[in-house]
């Protein structure tokens, strides 16, 4: 496999790597084989590498001199790359509440889509979303794989406040707001699990090309969970999958 | 240890930035004017990384609770020590109870007050720089207590250092070509560099939004990676310059990306204030 990319030199020190613009899974694993092989590479002069949909950004230490020699660089390790496809990535269960007490617009979303909520629940927690990367805001996973029965767009006037813990919809995608923030999506329920720690080494615990399912609890689980989370006990559910 | 006996209007503690962490969705954040930051540094015989004071429009009222060194670089905010006045890009020995204060904005927005071996506050993720759900603190308020380390006066005899700041007066802002910039038409291009743009009052450490807009049918992209400088292109054909402390990914076109020292101009700018976009070949 391999795709016909771009390299385009971005501000001083970075350069845009860019695959077709359409979002799919094979896009997804190419540019973290990509992101891997160069992260092994060890170049000295890389301090940054961060992706997108169908995008990979690599930033220097300081200004471009050569910029075709650097591409150079990076169109043999993307060669190389190719025959080494076969990455662990990581599955998440993420215990979500869709209690009313957090799921606020579960309700509107019952009416417009006529579903009943039971049924909104299952098939939101019954899909298995993508990690395609983190942006927006520090920990903000951005996830694929949602239910087009679920698709609803966002609100007109975004609310001020949105709680840590959120798990809404925005359009074609569901999220969880790793941090209070001003935010649009509708809201449908909220987990005690912190998708972003300032004290960890690794701050977010999910990677791209990671899958998230998200586990139904009550009321009752959710606030035993979020003290077990709060003292740093939390063991959370996951398993090591074939990528 | 300094004291905030008066806060100004936005001071926080800077130092170069939050490298590493972009894949996180954490932003750079880091000194706005990477000039004025290092001038003020360098003049004490800091390292370029010590953590600075960024000091925005109007300064607040500082009182020093140990022996130091100071310097002040960026934007002239008629600072005074004990009520006398006392100028930027220079080196100063303060004492303890010493008490240094700001007046009128004379040029530039923001200010950077250097001490001996830098501030040395919280550190998040290898950074003094202030953010907010990053560190504690995103801002200084009144009575906040900066811990930094006795120093003595510093004794420069005989040296004189000329200071380029004319980067502070002009309102050329140098560009690369962004991403999307071959989606532009030919006019959209000729009006980018040829129409001046005023700041809008949405100017942040986030982003600065410019006044006058360009007619724009380009459509959004794929959400797609970002820096500081990246110049944004709404549906509605607003132009958003990125700053320090943007987010890491965005939606809109990339336009342009500012050079880096062309940050430092923009930051140094503020609601009104004319630029001009000029080409890098």
């Amino acid at each position: 496999m391999g795709f016909e990319l771009t390299y385009k030199p971005f501000g001083e020190r970075s350069i845009l790597v860019e695959w077709p613009s359409v979002i799919n899974e094979q896009i997804l694993k190419d540019i973290i084989g990509f992101k891997t092989a160069i992260k092994e590479k060890n170049v000295k002069s890389i301090v940054e590498i961060k992706s997108a949909y169908n995008s990979l950004l690599i930033t220097y230490n300081s200004i471009c001199r050569n910029f075709e020699n650097e591409v150079k660089i990076l169109k043999n390790i993307y060669e190389l790359s190719k025959k080494n496809n076969d990455r662990m990535s990581v599955l998440w269960k993420i215990p979500v509440c869709y209690d009313d007490c957090f799921g606020i617009d579960l309700d509107a979303i019952s009416e417009e889509k006529k579903l009943s909520k039971k049924d909104i629940i299952k098939i939101h927690s019954q899909a298995v979303y993508t990690v395609y990367f983190i942006g927006f805001l520090p920990g903000f996973l951005y996830l694929g794989g949602l239910d087009e029965r679920l698709h609803v767009d966002r609100k007109q006037t975004p609310r001020l406040t949105i709680e840590k813990g959120t798990v809404a919809i925005g359009g074609q995608q569901t999220g969880v707001y790793p941090n209070e923030s001003p935010g649009g999506w509708n809201v449908i329920g909220n987990t005690p699990i912190s998708f972003f720690d300032v004290t960890k080494e690794e701050p977010c615990f999910a990677n791209p090309g990671d899958q998230i399912i998200f586990n139904p609890i009550t009321l009752e689980e959710y606030n035993h969970v979020k003290i077990l989370v709060e003292a740093g006990v939390y063991q959370m559910e996951s398993e090591v999958i074939d990528g | 240890m300094v004291e905030v006996v008066k806060a100004g209007f936005y001071d926080t503690i800077q130092d170069l930035g939050r490298a590493g962490f972009q894949h996180y969705g954490v932003p750079y954040s880091g000194v706005m004017d990477m000039y004025a930051a290092a001038l003020a540094n360098s003049l004490l015989g800091n390292d370029l990384h010590a953590s600075v004071m960024e000091i925005t429009m109007t300064g607040p009222v500082l009182k020093f609770h140990c022996n130091t060194n100071i310097c002040l670089s960026g934007a002239d905010m008629s600072p005074t020590l004990n009520s006398q006045s006392i100028l930027n890009n220079t080196a100063i020995a303060v004492k303890t109870g010493d008490v240094l204060s700001f007046g009128k904005l004379r040029h530039g927005f923001r200010c950077y007050l250097a001490v001996s071996e830098g501030f040395k506050t919280e550190t998040v993720m290898n950074s003094f720089s202030m953010y907010k759900g990053i560190t504690t603190k995103h801002k200084l308020d009144k009575n906040d207590r900066l811990p930094i380390s006795e120093s003595v006066a510093f004794k420069i005899k005989n040296a004189s250092l000329k200071i380029d700041d004319s980067y502070l007066n002009t309102n050329i802002v140098e560009v690369f070509e962004g991403p999307e910039f071959h989606h532009l038409s030919k006019q959209q291009k000729k009006v980018l560099f040829s129409k001046e743009f005023a700041i809008s009052k949405y100017n942040s450490r986030m982003a600065y939004q410019l006044v006058e807009t360009l007619d724009n049918t380009l459509k959004p992209i794929i959400t797609s990676l970002v820096l500081p400088g990246t110049v944004q292109l709404t549906p509605a054909g607003k132009l958003i310059v990125l700053m320090k402390d943007c987010q890491t990914t965005g939606g809109y076109p990339r336009v342009l990306q500012l050079k880096e020292s062309a940050l430092d101009v923009l930051a140094q700018k503020f609601s009104g204030n004319p630029i001009r976009f000029q080409l890098i070949d």
